[in-house]
């Protein structure tokens, strides 16, 4: 893998190399593997337009994954834009970085891909950097009245600024085109949300209607955001565990394994096969869990009530489960860096195949209600359709990407833990509808069943987390117990789990696509910086463009289909 | 129980109704009526019906609304205490129940909502987050809704058990029957610096 890696550093220099507009500049080019595996390159800001342009127009990558600002208050130019990219044909990703000083701007990547708008809108809000060129940089999580950027170093975290009054019904001149066939006609302008049924308590939608045609569309967002990103920098890297849950509580544990997995790798270790076992359980499980939201809230929101009621039945017994790992039934926050918090107790993994076969009745009762169910089909089939290379461009992952055809999945792409040792299939659909996606999480549901029954099956014997004093705190017998423990026990506390200083993006692949984390560590005990490159913000962003010219009902089937959870969408 | 203001049925049943074809004499009205009737205070008979058919309004902006789902899920059915016509309308409900992180850009919505709603109305805060901004003291987090808007009962934890809200649900049911004094939802003000909703700069 290092070795394909490497090559890929060298192919991009020589190609880069003859890139015209940057050959006199060429030696201000970095290029660099980190030491966990990561390629990352960096060159000035100037270059930063042509280059993107050249990755894309070649196919060598074709999303941009995600895109952050870091700032480092005590250099020279303070802010860093971090561009990471990715190809779904190679597998392959790249880290692109570039230094901003205060009061410059750099050119914005909207020309390149329209996915850039929000990220680099996010940017602008967390840390004033200006992208020249942004055809709407307006702030997009925090509330417009706020002052200043919280994500700088030099902002409190707990200096809350009021909000007097919420934003009238209001259009973004990029995302919010006037369909053709409205104009000149009378609209109606319609405001749905932050508190609607089907916006699901956060979501906002503003539309403007021609009868009962969307003529055009616009969200606002952040109305969740709760500083994620701020909270980690300020607590202890096990004290980020709990914040994780909170991202896509849907399927709270997923991250937890997604966020310990990213500081693993940064801290080079690995954890035992038990502990790997059973985060694939709990991801599996949580998977199931948050399809089974997903699918019930979209039913209700199309009038289905008994679907809601038959999963939630099923949901319960999952929770069940979880709280005899742990005691929490929703936010279970299990995972430790370096394991698992304690191993599962006797029986535990009987109880999971038992529940497994009842969900598996479940997911077939709920087939059944909906599947052929007339109105269903209606609602949803050829409502949202979305061409597999549209996907691509946005930077959909997940469910929704394989809806449009798109065979990706990183349990297969990238398969970290025993995914690749586990026998399961990737489903995919053709359209990318309402409905194959519906399809598409339907059969996700069974496939994760197969994997957590092969997992129970085969439990790994062996301990349940690694035993390293600098990581791990001892057990409490042994904190109790005798000096050594109670030492290791201080020790850590006292100066907490330090990683070395460095830099790791990692992604797994949870419940509503590619949940990421980049984590910069200064080698302290907090994270220096820690970048969630959440699913679902990239999916949502399409959403104006999707329901634009489709009916005002249909609003409401691809807003429950796209399963957008507030916790990860704003953080 | 002690505190139960049921009303209470004080029925005789002495006197035989009129036979058939017959028309009864007005002794018999009088107590035939009484089988039926039962005498309590118009306050308590208004404050049972009124804590056995709460309407919620669910303001689930995250975790929390997660778990208010279970409570009105079929396992701990919040039906049973009267309380299942879930309105999303201001308008119809009397019980708003804040189930989430209220952020700072949410506060006017949520106060708007709350004025919306009609007298007499109810607030339940579940959750840490709700109650006080939670493990969440952060630049863009409420620290609590009382800040904005008057509560009535909180409901510890993070996020509650389906239990605890129950408990949260009964515990105001209970204020309800014993008229309990709610000088923080009589004298409550919008605050200061919220201003009224539709005033907003256009963007
Ligand atoms: S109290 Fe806890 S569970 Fe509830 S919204 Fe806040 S963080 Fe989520």
């Amino acid at each position: 893998m290092n070795n394909q890696m490497t090559h890929q550093i060298e192919l991009l220099k020589t190609d880069l190399s003859q890139l015209l507009p940057i050959k006199d500049r060429f030696s201000a080019y970095k290029f660099s593997t980190s030491k966990v595996g990561d390629d990352v390159l960096e060159f000035p800001k100037e270059d930063i337009v042509p280059v993107l342009r050249y990755f894309r127009e070649s196919g060598r990558f074709d999303v941009l994954m995600d895109l952050c600002g870091v700032d480092y208050p005590e250099r020279a130019k303070r802010f860093e834009v971090v561009y990471h990219l990715f190809s779904t044909k190679t597998m392959q990703r790249l880290r692109i970085k570039c230094q901003v000083g205060e009061g410059e701007s750099i050119d914005t990547a909207t020309s390149v891909w329209d996915s850039a708008n929000w990220f680099e809108r996010e940017a602008f809000d967390m840390f004033g950097i200006k992208f020249a060129g942004h055809p709407n940089l307006r702030r997009l999580l925090v509330h417009e009245e706020f002052v200043g950027h919280p994500l700088r170093k030099d902002y409190d975290a707990d200096h809350q600024q009021h909000c007097s009054v919420a934003l009238p019904v209001h259009f973004d001149p990029t995302h919010s085109h006037l369909l053709p066939s409205a104009k000149g006609h009378n609209l109606v302008p319609l405001n749905i949300g932050p508190s609607h049924p089907s916006t699901h308590g956060t979501l906002r939608v503003m539309a403007e209607l021609d009868g009962e045609t969307i003529a055009r569309a616009n969200v606002e967002l952040g109305f969740l955001h709760r500083c994620f990103e701020k909270m980690a920098e300020t607590h202890p890297y096990n004290q980020v565990i709990p914040y994780t849950d909170r991202l896509n509580y849907c399927s709270a544990p997923m991250n937890n394994v997604g966020y310990c997995k990213a500081v693993e790798r940064l801290l080079g270790v690995e954890i035992p096969q038990k502990a790997q076992a059973m985060r694939i359980i709990l991801a599996e499980l949580s998977r199931i869990i948050d399809h089974f939201v997903c699918l019930g809230a979209n039913a209700v929101d199309l009038g289905a009530l008994t679907a809601f009621f038959q999963l939630f039945t099923y949901r319960e017994q999952v929770y069940n489960l979880f709280e005899k790992l742990c005691g929490a039934r929703l936010t279970v926050s299990l995972t430790r860096i370096g394991g698992m918090a304690q191993d599962a107790p006797p029986g535990w993994f009987d109880d999971v195949l038992a529940t497994c076969k009842n969900i598996r009745q479940g997911i077939s009762d709920v087939e059944g209600l909906l599947s052929q169910n007339k109105i269903w089909i209606q609602r949803t089939q050829g409502v949202g359709a979305i061409s597999a290379e549209k996907a691509i461009a946005w930077g959909y992952t997940g469910p929704l990407l394989r809806a449009a055809g798109v065979a990706h999945d990183l349990r297969k792409a990238q398969p970290y833990y025993m995914y690749d040792q586990l026998d399961f299939d990737i489903p995919v659909g053709t359209s990318g509808d309402c409905y194959d996606r519906y399809l598409v999480r339907v059969e996700e549901m069974k496939q994760s069943l197969k994997i957590i029954e092969q997992v129970c099956k085969n439990v790994p014997s062996g301990d349940y987390t690694i035993r390293d004093k600098g990581i791990v705190l001892p057990e409490k017998k042994d904190v109790y117990g005798n000096i050594e423990g109670l030492m290791n026990h201080f020790m850590l506390v006292i100066k907490g789990l330090r990683p070395p200083a460095g830099e790791v993006y990692d992604a797994t692949e949870a419940a509503n696509g590619e949940l990421g984390f980049y984590l910069v560590s200064d080698g302290s005990g907090r994270p220096y910086r820690l970048r969630v490159r959440p699913p679902c913000f990239a999916i949502y962003q399409s959403f104006p463009e999707q329901v634009t010219g489709g009916l005002l009902s249909d609003v409401i089937s691809i807003l429950g289909s796209m399963n957008l959870i507030a916790g990860e969408l704003d953080r | 129980m002690p505190h139960d203001n049921s009303p209470s049925v004080t029925g005789h049943n002495s006197m035989p109704l009129a036979q058939p074809g017959q028309a009864p004499s007005d002794a018999q009205l009088v107590d035939s009526s009484k089988s039926f009737a039962f005498t309590t205070r118009l306050d308590d008979v208004i404050a049972w019906g009124r804590k056995n058919s709460m309407w919620p309004m669910p303001y689930g902006t995250a975790c929390c609304g997660i778990e208010l789902m279970s409570v009105m899920g079929p396992k701990y059915d919040l039906a049973r205490f009267g309380a299942e016509v879930v309105r999303f309308s201001p308008r119809q409900a009397d019980m708003l129940i804040v189930a989430g992180t209220i952020t700072e850009k949410m506060a006017p919505v949520l106060v708007h909502i709350y004025e919306q709603m009609l007298d007499p109305k109810y607030v339940i805060s579940m959750g840490a987050c709700a109650s006080s901004g939670g493990f969440y003291r952060a630049y863009h987090v409420l620290q609590g809704i009382d800040k904005v808007i008057p509560v009535d009962v909180f409901v510890p934890g993070c996020p509650p058990t389906p239990e605890a809200v129950l408990d949260g649900v009964m515990t105001l049911q209970r204020m309800i029957a014993e008229h309990h004094p709610r000088p923080w939802a009589k004298n409550w003000k919008r605050p200061a610096w919220m201003k009224q909703l539709g005033t907003g700069a256009p963007v």
